[in-house]
């Protein structure tokens, strides 16, 4: 593949950027607005020497997914909300132990069946909190299709370097939206790798992390033979109910993605510098909130735009910094609230926090959120 | 004399199996087999769900997953397409396989998928404390059964020749050795194959329902009217090789 201009479906985008970040192997489930996903990569997969399976279900998807990553191949699923509620349990089998893949959730209204052609931005807590117990997490949100398949190769760049899943998340609007896109020629794109151990195999311990508390990790049949189990372990992967050890994991897991922070935070800021009052939006949202602050500067309301792409771990200093600059940020977002929780978090009340806040299926039109804009100046 | 401590995890001994529990003779009846056959530890991956059975892939030193509860089908599946020289061998139990995760074995049986599936029947989950299973016969008495089953049970071989599995048997802990010889033949069939393996578990099940020490329940399963050994064999295309034609085709060298 070469870089090429064309129009392309978010979806689709995903498909080839999951390619060019050298995915390997897919497992999925059919699901409404993510299908376009599955089905391109059956197609793009064996192409390239990969492969694809349709399994029974999206609790097997994702099992099968981390099955593959173990035997070193880079793996891929796709799903939208209800299959997203499905995956949880195997996805935190995979955080726990450390098995690297991406999981693309293109979110649809819900709770439920709910809206399965409609978008939402509903599953941004779920992506961080859907599995059980503690866990860190990181969530890319792209918001448009270039930037799909650029955060599809980060998501896997970062799943492979931090040894951990990364979640995609981006609404139905995006998913289907076709754009004319330029996409980078693959050769020029810089692919990461799974660390890999230096030590012979009697000394290989799969859970023992260097400095940068990074296990590195050897695929499954090459002579390092280790278990892995989703029970509490050791740094030799064995089971231990020792608290000592217990908690030592559990911090060490956390401070794994705290310290790359700064390697994992994306975001883009428009108008921001002398801004009075400012838009916190993601996805498709934030293209609606250009638009607004555009019309809000034109008419002497002096706005500006924080965009998040990298929602987990949340961007606490950027939301500090810019509420210490602005008066007010409005938080759009199409669900009934839940990343404005962790703006007023940031905030720490330096700076009014308001809503605007959809949750009919219809994407938030910029007027809408001009006219918060106006009402919080 | 076959040294087991050649394929086993010292430091992962004394196991937790109940004493009298059946999962030791299926461990060593694997073991045997495994080095009847001639595998190399390196090349052989263990997947298991989560029960007393699944907790076999921590005892063996070879490459091993314990993964979560009904699943292991699903992650074998993606192992092994990743890597299809390895052999997989998926440990589960009757409540993993045939309750929680009864549509990854049917579907796994239907794609014949070189893995090969070793399902222990106890008859009861043992390890949540004796609660009903798939398996319990009718009338028993189980933690959540307090008045005896009314539900009939499966038969797990049946199950999976209807699917599409093409190497299935059932053997159990009171013949160790033709256990081992039908474990030793599931390896070497291609496709999916499946062995049910009648144990017993007298600790959580028997007591209750007064089967009997754990030698009776032993000489129990000898009086089986179950059919056992070699029920189903038959050839078909195996999965991942039938995925290198899709490759083939992909890339147009068909």
């Amino acid at each position: 593949m070469r870089a090429s201009v064309g129009l392309m479906q978010g979806n689709e985008a995903c498909a080839r950027g999951a390619i060019v970040a050298g995915c390997r192997f897919y497992a999925g489930y059919p699901i409404t607005p993510s299908s376009e996903i599955a089905e391109e990569l059956a197609r793009l997969l064996p192409q390239v020497g990969g492969k694809f399976i349709q399994m029974e279900d999206e609790i097997g998807a994702m099992g099968a997914c981390i099955g593959a990553s173990l035997g070193g191949v880079k793996s891929m699923t796709a799903t939208s909300g209800p299959g997203f509620s499905l995956k949880q349990e195997n996805l935190g089998y995979a955080i726990y132990t450390e098995v690297p893949c991406v999981v693309v959730n293109v979110m649809r209204g819900g709770p439920s069946t709910g809206l399965p052609t409609s978008p939402a931005q509903s599953d941004v807590m779920q992506a961080r909190w859907g599995t059980h117990g503690d866990h860190p997490m990181i969530a890319l949100a792209p918001a448009s299709v270039r930037e799909v398949h650029d955060c599809t190769i980060r998501a896997f760049n970062l799943a492979e370097r931090l040894r951990t899943p990364v979640i995609l998340l981006y609404d139905e609007v995006i998913g289907h939206m076709r754009e004319k896109v330029e996409l980078t020629d693959p050769s020029q794109v810089a692919i990461v790798e799974r660390p890999k151990p230096t030590c012979p195999p009697e000394v290989y311990l799969p859970y023992k992390a260097g400095e940068d508390d990074v296990p590195p990790f050897v695929r499954f049949g090459e002579g390092y033979r280790y278990h892995v189990t989703g029970l509490a372990h050791d740094e030799r992967g064995f089971p231990t109910q020792n608290p000592r050890v217990v908690e030592a994991h559990q911090r060490r897991l956390h401070r794994k993605v705290e310290r790359h922070r700064d390697e994992i935070a994306a975001y883009e800021t428009f108008m921001l510098e002398d801004a009075e009052v400012a838009v916190f939006a993601y996805g498709i949202t934030a293209r609606s909130a250009r638009a607004a602050v555009r019309t809000a500067r034109s008419e002497g309301l002096r706005a500006g735009l924080l965009r998040p792409i990298s929602l987990w771990p949340f961007l606490d200093l950027e939301v500090g910094k810019l509420a210490q600059q602005v008066k007010a940020i409005v938080v759009a977002e199409m669900n009934l609230g839940q990343m404005i929780y962790e703006v007023e978090r940031a905030a720490q009340g330096r700076a009014r926090v308001a809503a605007y806040q959809k949750a009919s299926g219809e994407p938030i039109h910029p007027e809408e959120i001009l006219a918060a804009l106006q009402e919080v100046r | 004399m076959f040294d087991y401590h050649e394929y086993f995890r010292s430091e992962m001994m004394p196991h937790m199996w109940c004493k009298g529990c059946g999962n030791g003779i299926v461990l060593k009846a694997l073991l045997r087999a495994i080095h009847r056959l001639g595998l190399s530890k390196d090349r052989i991956a263990m997947v298991s769900g989560i029960g007393c059975s699944s907790r076999l892939t921590g005892y063996v030193d070879c490459n091993t997953l314990h993964t979560t509860h009904g699943r292991p089908l699903a992650f074998a599946t993606g192992l092994k397409l990743a890597r299809p020289e390895l052999t997989v061998i998926v440990i589960t139990g009757d409540g993993d396989g045939l309750a929680i995760g009864g549509n990854h074995l049917i579907h796994t049986a239907r794609r014949n998928i070189d893995l090969t599936c070793l399902l222990f029947n106890n008859q009861i989950y043992g390890m949540t404390g004796g609660q009903l299973a798939p398996t319990t016969p009718e009338a028993l008495f189980s933690t959540t059964t307090p008045y005896g089953n009314i539900e009939p049970n499966f038969d797990a071989c049946r199950l999976v020749q209807a699917a599409g599995g093409t190497f299935v048997a059932r053997g159990t802990v009171y013949r160790a050795i033709p256990l081992e010889k039908l474990i030793a033949e599931g390896i070497q069939h291609k496709g999916f194959s499946f062995v049910e393996i009648l144990t017993t578990c007298p600790e959580i099940h028997g007591r209750r329902n007064k089967l009997g020490t754990p030698a009776e329940m032993l000489q129990a399963l000898a009086k089986t009217t179950l059919p056992t050994g070699v029920i189903h064999q038959a050839s078909g295309p195996e999965y991942t090789e039938a995925y290198d034609g899709i490759i083939a085709k992909a890339q147009g060298r068909t």
